[in-house]
């Protein structure tokens, strides 16, 4: 098995007719995904290589039942691009668009708020499910089917990784890229608690970054909540501060979000992290040998990350961390996906507190 | 993209900000003349992206003609960590009886804007959370922006005064929107001041604006000053690939930023020191690699090069192609180490190996070897 994608999820392509679009909707089709449908407003009634295109998400998603949208459009339409496919109510949204600016980000977040749709992304490679299916812009054929998630902030990173678990005989159950801006949908914790409840994985290796809190939000998680091993890795150790190393996200500022802050917490949390990303077979093997007997605090859901969050809050407060939310942002519990329970994605409390 | 304090001010001057009046110099002589026409004593304030300016000496209270010239001589050319200051303001010299600090900045956990007031201003904020976290009142911004009650709470929380408070509401609620309507990524007034006459004063503006938005602002976008940024960024960015330099002497070309991140780290771990981060996306177009390395020769540091591409949907071959056109263009005289590895990587190897040049599919091993050739050449 897999988790949010597998051989029958039924893929759109948003932006088909465009460059990246049309390269991808076939990459995917001959991975073996099943490319249902495409939309790009004003084309309906042609198609791409046979995928049949129409006007709008709702159209494609009544005629062909696609229930994954994947989205290539500029970055100026990827906002409308997400409520169209929030609103036509598709399950999983996955945004490869990279340059969409933070307010329009800051508004979907409200809107997902609540509602049915978990959005991958964006500035993100995809998702694929070795074997299966394959939603955005990896190379295929780097990866193999087996039982090791693989969560990341990064693109080629991730491939190189991927590339080397393959090579070391340790295929993949999913691979997800969430993408490297500073907002995104789908983050470290929620693909963690997925992985959790997937019985085909195993292992999970997680490829973080500088700039923000998100590895430290994870690392908390791990030790919280739960039993399967995982191994981290950190790029930006060498990274200046104050400066934007390529993703909109990738930044250390006001002296937080270090490379150093996040191993530091992933070492506190009992998480193995590669110093080099060679390192990382490795580390995956040792840790499958050992499993993890250092869960602490057996919880489920939201209310036992979030208790654990913020008893492992790092010493050194950053200026604009506010208090805890909880960690299953979006519903987890989309069909199929074995995941706990969807938990509201705002601590309520906790913004009451900050409004006084 | 980080805005001048004179620049960040015209922003708070336009959404009813009350900032005191103030004029650009370049010449001592042009500071000299508005510090007339504004009245002593007028602060010389250097202009430059980079914080610390007042520690550094960039920023003087002068009372009249003579100092006026003699300070914003001193100031400009000065060079603040690595910034060189080519211009000064020139403003008034307000007294003050009291400094809050005002900002907003994206809260990423939150997903929202993120207000934070504080009774210690005129102080690094980070400084006041790590001694006094108790002293700044956190407010997130949701849909509805800054309802007037909110920024009457944020107000009694700075000044008891209530002549005060309606000073400062209708200054956060402007703020607030100038965050929102210019696709700030930090708006931040440090210090906010009140006048011993009850005045409330934004004495310093600072202002980024996210990159990624700049293409609805064409406005903002004019305001970038090129001449204060590295002239490799500034190409790099006209080319469309992300460059950081950094201080090493080993200059590396990657396809995408995690993975350049990654080589960077790489390069120190295994001894070396990494002159840049170089992150040239997913094509293998020559016109990019020429690009990239053009900026990397003109680094008189850089003693070899690596390249590291992952060739997913890239093909090697493609990468090894269009680097061989970008060195027969350029005449490249650095040593040079290359990693290929992914989709092709044995065409590749061959096209590279016919003009007597090896890739190497490790990244450790192609990391060591840089670190080699690096050495030999210094």
């Amino acid at each position: 098995m897999s988790i949010l994608i597998d051989r029958s999820s039924r893929v759109l392509v948003q932006g088909i007719t465009g460059r990246d679009g049309s390269f991808h909707a076939k990459q995917m089709r001959d991975y073996g995904t099943r490319v249902v449908a495409g939309v790009t407003p004003g084309k309906g009634g042609t198609d791409v290589d046979g995928i049949p295109v129409f006007d709008s998400v709702e159209e494609a998603v009544q005629k062909t039942k696609a229930d994954v949208s994947v989205i290539y459009v500029p970055a100026s339409l990827a906002q409308d691009a997400i409520y169209e496919a929030t609103d036509a109510e598709v399950p999983l949204v996955v945004c490869i668009t990279e340059g969409i600016p933070a307010r329009d980000m800051i508004e979907i977040a409200a809107y997902l708020n609540g509602r049915s749709t978990r959005l991958i992304g964006p500035n993100c490679p995809g998702l694929i499910s070795p074997g299966q299916c394959k939603v955005g812009i990896m190379p295929g054929f780097i990866h193999a089917p087996g039982r090791i998630g693989l969560v990341s902030r990064s693109g080629t990173l991730t491939y190189e990784v991927v590339w080397q678990l393959t090579r070391a005989k340790m295929g993949q159950s999913t691979c997800i890229g969430i993408g490297g801006d500073p907002i995104i949908g789908t983050r470290f914790t929620d693909a963690l608690a997925l992985f959790e409840g997937d019985d085909k994985t195993d292992a999970v290796v997680l490829i973080g970054e500088i700039g923000g809190a998100d590895e430290e939000e994870a690392a908390a998680l791990i030790e919280s909540t739960m039993t399967k091993p995982v191994v981290a890795f950190i790029a930006g150790q060498t990274a200046p501060p104050g400066k934007r190393m390529g993703h909109a996200g990738a930044i250390v500022s006001g002296g937080s979000g270090t490379a150093q802050e996040k191993i530091a917490r992933f070492e506190r949390a009992g998480v193995p992290v590669a110093k080099v990303p060679s390192d990382i077979p490795r580390l995956v093997q040792a840790a499958l040998e050992r499993g993890r007997p250092k869960l602490r605090v057996v919880a489920g859901g939201a209310g036992g990350a979030a208790a654990a969050r913020k008893k492992a809050a790092p010493k050194k407060r950053a200026v604009s961390r506010p208090v805890a939310k909880p960690a299953a942002k979006r519903g987890a519990t989309k069909k199929g996906t074995g995941a706990r329970p969807a938990a509201k994605r705002r601590a309520k409390p906790a913004r009451a507190k900050s409004r006084h | 993209m980080n805005l001048h304090e004179f620049q960040g001010k015209e922003l708070f001057r336009a959404a009813g900000i009350p900032v005191p009046p103030g004029e650009v110099a370049r010449s001592a002589d042009d500071a000299a003349t508005i510090a007339d026409r504004l009245g002593y004593p007028v602060v010389v304030k250097a202009q430059v992206l980079i914080g610390g300016r007042g520690k550094a000496g960039g920023v003087k209270v002068v009372k009249n003609r003579d100092e006026v010239l003699r300070e914003a001589g001193r100031i400009l050319g000065m060079d603040i960590r690595g910034h060189v200051v080519r211009q000064v303001l020139i403003t008034p010299a307000t007294d003050i009886e009291k400094e809050f600090y005002a900002g907003i900045v994206l809260d990423r956990k939150f997903e929202t804007p993120l207000l934070m007031v504080s009774p210690s201003g005129g102080v690094d904020i980070e400084e006041v959370a790590r001694m006094a976290p108790e002293k700044i009142l956190r407010v997130h911004l949701d849909g509805r922006g800054l309802p007037a009650y909110r920024a009457r709470a944020a107000a009694r929380f700075l000044d008891p005064r209530f002549p005060v408070q309606k000073q400062i509401v209708p200054i956060l609620t402007r703020l607030a929107a100038l965050y929102h309507d210019q696709d700030a990524s930090l708006a931040e007034i440090n210090p906010l001041v009140v006048s011993p006459k009850g005045e409330v004063w934004a004495l310093d503006a600072k202002v980024v604006i996210d990159d990624n938005a700049l293409d609805r602002h064409a406005d903002l976008a004019g305001m970038r000053d090129l001449g204060a940024e590295d002239p490799g960024e500034v190409e790099a960015r006209e080319k469309g690939l992300s460059y950081v330099r950094l201080d090493g002497t080993i200059g590396c070309v990657v396809n995408g930023a995690g993975l350049a991140m990654a080589t960077m780290d790489l390069i120190q771990y295994h001894g070396g020191k990494p002159a840049n981060f170089l992150d040239i996306g997913g094509s293998s177009n020559p016109d990019k690699v020429t690009a990239a390395m053009n900026i990397l020769t003109r680094d008189a540091r850089v003693r070899a090069v690596l390249f590291n591409i992952f060739g997913g949907i890239t093909r090697c071959d493609d990468v090894a192609r269009g680097l061989l056109t970008a060195l027969d263009r350029i005449g490249m005289k650095l040593p040079i180490v290359i990693r290929l590895t992914g989709t092709n990587e044995q065409e590749a190897r061959e096209i590279l190996s016919g003009r007597g040049m090896t890739a190497l599919s490790d990244m450790d091993e192609a990391v060591r070897a840089v670190i080699a050739r690096a050495a030999e050449a210094a």
